[in-house]
């Protein structure tokens, strides 16, 4: 797509909000599996629906930080052009150690196992 | 012909939500790349209804897996009972088999969150900021980035979900007659 020569471009600040937020959510959810293999304190505080176990806690708590970030980020950049290519490489850093966090081999290794 | 309700139950969450979600995800990603060549307009309807779809089959996938299946799959086997029941404690019984476990489904209960995460993000972006996201190409490789890892994700999870079905089958409850059996 010709980008349009003479109208300025829409602000990128909410969608940076979304993106960045999205990938911390996730990077939350990674650290949080892991954590919880390895301590049984934190497995059973996080065991929120028995059923399920530390899962249902490591999966909401990873969602609602994800939601609040998103609020809070998207609160202070709305309206506003931010540094896209920054944001968006942290966002590919976060995201990437998050499905890196999430397969149990690597997971091992930060647990020394 | 004969499916119990636990693999009635799983067919839904395996076929229907996640199979339907992994091909709506492929079709994001083709809206994506196809986008590009459109000039700044507001999201059409049908494709409101379709990012919200998406989205839909995501979220019931990986809360139908993690609330209802998942339970299923991990629940405790008392002494002496039949395996079979018990697809968590069937595959660790073996160490042939115990990867299945604590590879697979460790892998997958994990990483299958990521994809409705990923996809509700890029599904905000394209029906609430669409004329930013048409304005700034960084947006968009970054969107299509994010769509891309949820495919993968649900991809991963899918993938083993099948296999893991497949050496422990969920199992058990009301027995459904589906058809008439052969004779």
């Amino acid at each position: 797509m010709t980008e349009p020569a003479n109208s300025p471009a829409p602000p990128n600040g909410a969608i940076a909000a979304a993106v960045l937020s999205c990938s911390l959510g996730c990077f939350v959810l990674g650290v949080l599996a892991v954590a919880a293999d390895g301590s049984k304190a934190l497995a059973a505080a996080l065991n929120f629906y028995k059923p399920s176990g530390p899962l249902s806690g490591v999966t909401t708590v990873a969602i609602i930080l994800w939601l609040i970030l998103w609020a809070a980020l998207a609160a202070r950049w709305r309206n506003q052009t931010v540094a896209f290519a920054k944001v968006s490489a942290f966002a590919f850093a976060f995201l990437t150690l998050s499905l890196l966090l999430t397969f149990p081999p690597i997971g091992d290794l930060f647990l020394s196992r | 012909m004969e499916l119990t309700y636990r693999e009635l139950v799983t067919a839904l969450h395996g076929m229907l939500f996640g199979g339907f979600f992994l091909m709506a995800l492929f079709g994001a990603i083709v809206l994506l790349l196809d986008a590009k060549r459109e000039s700044p307009a507001p999201t059409p309807g049908w494709q409101s209804f379709y990012l919200l779809a998406m989205v839909t089959l995501g979220w019931a996938a990986v809360l139908s897996g993690a609330y209802i299946i998942y339970p299923w799959y991990r629940a405790v086997a008392p002494p002496g009972a039949d395996l079979a029941l018990f697809p968590k404690a069937l595959l660790t019984a073996h160490s042939s088999t115990a990867g299945w476990h604590t590879i697979g489904m460790e892998w997958k209960e994990h990483v299958a969150w990521i994809a409705p995460m990923a996809a509700t993000m890029v599904a905000f972006v394209l029906l609430k900021h669409r004329a930013a996201w048409n304005g700034h190409r960084q947006v968009r490789t970054t969107v299509l980035g994010f769509a891309a890892a949820a495919f993968l994700a649900a991809a991963i999870a899918g993938g083993w979900g099948a296999m893991i079905n497949k050496k422990a089958p969920v199992q058990g409850g009301l027995t459904y007659q589906i058809l008439g059996s052969a004779k």
